[in-house]
């Protein structure tokens, strides 16, 4: 087995297990730490809050947009053109269905792919200019923070390189960034690709039974 | 002996629960927060950025509580632990520049809440005894007087006499099986007492019967301010005690702001138990006698006001839509301030900040975002502000910025515009 097979297979299966099962136990270890049962009379539904609250912080207020609207624009275009690389990209498809899935389904095309690479890119990048550019985002950040938005990049890059599949080497690359970002994901903020599901109900759920949907 | 950090870490970890924890797991430090909050905005210091006050009880959940602390803490991958002298220099951030208002929690892209979270940080900062003077010196005047400005039962039955000669109308003390208990701010007793005198006139108009306890006039709860849950529960069974003794239907929370979050939301679950009568604010009650149409409006104010809404009342409360209900009822020129609603500004004196001397210089300056929200409303005459607390910062807010605008209180402003006798309602 050479350098990509191993990457590809053994590696990838071990870095796909870590994954599922540390961010399992991340997920259940929040939520197993409890909280009390609220016994205030509600005026309205907790559970109704919930999903309230998941929904209401899709969008911010327009009164915030003059700092939002960079975030909108950077979170979105990245976060939205990182999920149609990974799930739309006709090699992701094609590895997916191979590897784990059995099944494929219909790629976007390569233009469509290109240019959703380049939003996705210039979110990415807008988001981390930003982080070491404002004084507010450099005052919060930290280590994990940037090692979240370099590793991310550079899995996105090296997935460039690899598109023409003209060297093994460059597919190699690609898929050891992709290995070390699925291990480092659960032990890091980049978990907030899962956690933000109970952030926004747990306020939700608890402004919800006074009946607010902040 | 247990060092002041290990006391405050306790406190930390133990109010750390599964809500706490998954705003400390999902906060992705971008900053949005600081675009919401009005002390960042009014000096632009990004100190006062909401999550970073949060820091010290973030970092003893990620090294003792989080999920893979262990591991991490092995690996030497865990944060230091926090340190006494640390958790002074956050005092200010944690006590002077954060009115618990929530405002910040409309802007986060995670829905976290903050201010929430504050409330549960202050647990840890009060059991160390590191919270303000101030505030401590509140929390003796209650434990003497059940008062944070030491009001005794006697100067309540002063002001019960002057607005008793003021109304014509007798307001009873301790009366068994009224409607309604009513409860009063000490601010509003001392600086508003014209309140209970409103009171009187809309209940009296209502038909409904109403008392004060002797020993539970006091809505106020500085343990909630603080971040004293015992405290908190001392003071909301002191109510509790009196309105089940006294067999009262409601006990009225007062034009306050934390004291009905305080009553109605937090006290069954300090108490651990439901209470025998509902819980309800003063302006849910007017809101609701004049629906039912038992205290028909007469003439309209006419001068041009803008309603004040109260974090705790609007934002965190739910009661956005009745004072405005009342006030298009009561004046014929209400015009709405900018921002108005869910997403208004604190007074900035709220979470205890107006009780923290040292919080002064910061809270006028941030008073400057109220004062934008005044001036931007042309020809305004009076502000409506439907919170004792928050009124006593404006008073003192607008004499810092020298502004000239009456600041009305709600109840007395209905009061002041009910029908006669013989009026319709129009």
């Amino acid at each position: 087995m050479g350098f990509v097979g191993f990457v590809e297979g053994p590696l990838f299966y071990f870095s796909a297990t870590i994954f599922v099962l540390a961010a399992l136990w991340r997920l259940v270890g929040i939520i197993k730490i409890g909280r009390k049962k609220d016994i205030s009379p509600p005026k309205a539904s907790a559970a109704m809050g919930f999903v309230k609250g998941n929904l209401r912080h899709f969008w911010p207020r327009g009164i915030f947009a003059k700092r939002t609207i960079i975030h909108i624009l950077g979170g979105y275009g990245f976060h939205l053109g990182l999920f149609a690389l990974f799930f739309f990209g006709a090699y992701h498809i094609d590895f997916l269905n191979q590897r784990i899935l059995g099944f494929s389904w219909p790629a976007m095309p390569r233009w469509a792919f290109l240019m959703t690479s380049g939003i996705a890119f210039a979110g990415l990048i807008i988001l981390w200019v930003r982080r070491i550019s404002d004084p507010v985002m450099r005052l919060i950040s930290d280590k994990d923070d940037h090692i979240g938005s370099w590793l991310t990049f550079l899995v996105m890059l090296s997935g460039c390189f690899a598109l023409e599949q003209a060297h093994d080497s460059l597919r190699a690359t690609h898929m050891l960034l992709v290995d070390i970002w699925l291990v480092y994901f659960p032990f890091s903020r980049l978990m907030h690709g899962f956690t933000f599901f109970l952030s926004r109900g747990n306020s939700g759920a608890t402004y919800g039974r006074k009946g607010i949907n902040l | 002996m247990t060092s002041k950090a290990d006391i405050a870490i306790g406190k930390f970890l133990e109010h750390t629960d599964s809500e706490a924890a998954s705003f400390f797991e999902a906060c992705v430090h971008c900053g949005e927060c600081a675009e919401a909050c009005q002390f960042h905005l009014s000096t632009g210091d990004p100190k006062y950025t909401p999550t970073y006050k949060l820091r010290p009880m973030e970092r003893a959940y990620k090294r003792d509580k989080a999920p893979f602390s262990s591991l991490k803490k092995m690996l030497g991958l865990a944060p230091s632990k926090v340190t006494e002298e640390e958790l002074v220099e956050w005092g200010p951030l944690v006590y002077d520049s954060c009115n618990m208002c929530a405002r910040c929690t409309l802007v986060c892209p995670m829905g976290i809440d903050i201010a929430g979270t504050i409330r549960k940080m202050r647990e840890g900062y009060a059991a160390a005894g590191l919270a303000p003077e101030g505030l401590e010196r509140s929390v003796e005047f209650v434990k003497k007087t059940s008062s944070p400005m030491g009001v005794t039962i006697k100067a309540v039955e002063a002001q019960i006499r002057h607005q008793e000669k003021a109304t014509g109308i007798k307001i009873e003390v301790d009366k068994q099986g009224a409607d309604y208990m009513c409860t009063f701010s000490s601010s509003e007793i001392m600086g508003y007492p014209e309140v209970l005198g409103a009171y009187a006139k809309l209940f009296d108009r209502a038909g409904v019967s109403w008392t004060i306890s002797s020993v539970a006039y006091e809505a106020t709860n500085v343990g909630v301010q603080i971040g004293s849950s015992e405290l908190a529960k001392e003071i909301v069974s002191r109510v509790v005690d009196a309105a089940e003794a006294l067999g009262v239907k409601a006990v009225i929370s007062p034009e306050c702001g934390h004291a009905y979050g305080a009553i109605r939301f937090a006290g069954p679950n300090l108490m651990g138990r439901q209470f025998k009568f509902e819980v309800v604010h003063i302006i849910e009650v007017i809101d609701r006698l004049r629906r039912e149409g038992k205290i028909p409006a007469g003439k309209k104010d006419d001068r041009k006001m803008t309603l004040h809404d109260p974090c705790q009342i609007v934002r965190r409360g739910g009661l956005l839509k009745e004072p405005r209900r009342l006030l298009d009822d009561s004046c014929s020129n209400f015009t709405e301030m900018k921002y108005a609603g869910v997403a208004n500004f604190c007074c900035a004196g709220g979470g205890g900040v107006s009780a923290n001397p040292r919080a002064e210089e910061l809270r006028t300056k941030a008073f400057s975002l109220k004062v934008d929200q005044l001036n931007g409303v042309e020809g305004l005459e009076a502000v409506v502000v439907p919170c004792a607390n928050c009124r006593t910062v404006f008073e003192d807010g607008l004499d810092a910025y020298e502004m000239d605008l009456e600041v009305l209180g709600l109840s007395e402003l209905v009061a002041s515009t009910l029908a006669e006798d013989d009026q319709k309602q129009g």
